[in-house]
């Protein structure tokens, strides 16, 4: 089975989409560990700009990652396993909610474990944002950057697509006529 | 042909759903509730509500709600819907499909010209503040709730944020096996 690289992709994004609640950025701690630490798909160097291309297209955020790395690792059939691999637990799930249970989001279990989770997300959001500082070359010097984005989106409220594209067009500018 | 419909719908979204989930969300919105009427507006609270509870990406879920629903509304079968899920979802994924191959294509090409290498230097800091923000963004009273509102419930969930942190991070415990064990914690103590 370890040889089967279709498999294992496949696998690991189908446990990445079970277990992401909450969307897009929750899933990016489970990827770094998987695709990253445990499976050197990716270096971090590559994961941070497989994250500046997701958010700069349009689509939906984890496809777009599975679709990447996929064709990364095996072309075109890779990208379908690892996209299939991120979809099915979604669409099952969704499936099954539509089908039988619409009383689902009033459950009282389902709320405690929630409100159990949901706090453990944002602080596994906050992890791949220390452990990549590192790659991302972020020194005390330059740390104001990144803070810099971080509170034009949190607080002025604009959208991180057009921070990826400011930052590729000035950074642009810069390589191609400033950067001797 | 409702299918077609929806297949052209949802691959227009897509293909302009910038900006991830949420903003998804709004353009779901607009075109299956308030240009194709295939939702009511409580049906699309709904798709909200069990996006969010539910695993996998907000737009994979509401795509495949949305499917489903819209076509059992128009008096099909559910087997149907089933399959208006399948045209939904693969409509909402085929974009990223092609426009990720080519991105990647031309990459290929420019990887290693110099211009493109100082535009990813410059784009990797950008993107931890982009993780920054989302922490930031999280750090709501739905999410904690807040001292006035619930003091055992916001102790509980800063704790359980800060055991989180400090055991991924320190002591390498894998994300999901931390979400089970907050998952456990969250049952016993908020039940």
């Amino acid at each position: 089975m370890k040889s089967n690289i279709y498999l294992q992709g496949f696998l690991t994004f189908l446990k990445i989409g079970l277990f992401t609640i909450g969307g897009g950025y929750a899933m990016i701690p489970l990827i770094e560990r998987e695709v990253v630490d445990r499976h050197r798909w990716l270096d971090k160097e590559e994961f941070l700009d497989l994250m500046s291309l997701s958010q700069a297209l349009p689509g939906v955020f984890a496809v777009n990652f599975s679709i990447y790395i996929g064709q990364r690792l095996r072309g075109l059939r890779g990208s379908l396993a690892l996209a299939a691999g991120i979809v099915l637990p979604s669409f099952v799930i969704i499936l099954l909610v539509a089908m039988f249970f619409m009383a689902f989001a009033d459950n009282r279990v389902i709320e405690a474990v929630f409100k159990g989770v949901r706090p453990a997300v944002v602080a596994l959001i906050a992890v791949p944002c220390v452990k990549l500082g590192k790659a991302a070359r972020i020194t005390p010097s330059n740390v104001w950057f990144p803070l810099l984005v971080a509170v034009a989106i949190a607080v002025a409220g604009i959208s991180p697509v057009y921070i990826i594209i400011a930052v590729a067009v000035g950074a642009y500018i810069y390589g191609r006529y400033f950067k001797d | 042909m409702l299918f077609l419909e929806l297949f052209y719908v949802f691959f227009k979204i897509g293909l302009f759903g910038f900006g991830g989930g949420y903003a998804m969300l709004s353009m779901i919105q607009g075109e299956v509730v308030t240009a194709h009427h295939w939702l009511t507006t409580s049906q699309f609270a709904d798709i909200v509500a069990i996006s969010q509870s539910t695993p996998g990406p907000i737009g994979i879920n509401s795509a495949t709600y949305a499917g489903y629903v819209s076509v059992v509304n128009e008096g099909y079968s559910p087997l149907m819907g089933v399959v208006g899920s399948l045209v939904a979802t693969t409509a909402v994924v085929l974009p990223s499909f092609l426009l990720v191959l080519l991105v990647l294509k031309v990459l290929k090409h420019y990887r290693e010209h110099p211009v493109t290498k100082t535009m990813f230097l410059a784009l990797r800091p950008a993107v931890v503040g982009l993780l920054l923000a989302a922490v930031l963004v999280l750090l709501t009273k739905e999410n904690f709730s807040s001292p006035a509102e619930n003091m055992w419930q916001f102790c509980i969930s800063v704790f359980l944020a800060v055991a989180a942190f400090v055991g991924t991070f320190f002591f390498k415990i894998h994300p999901i096996r931390m979400l089970l064990l907050s998952a456990f914690a969250g049952l016993l103590l908020f039940y």
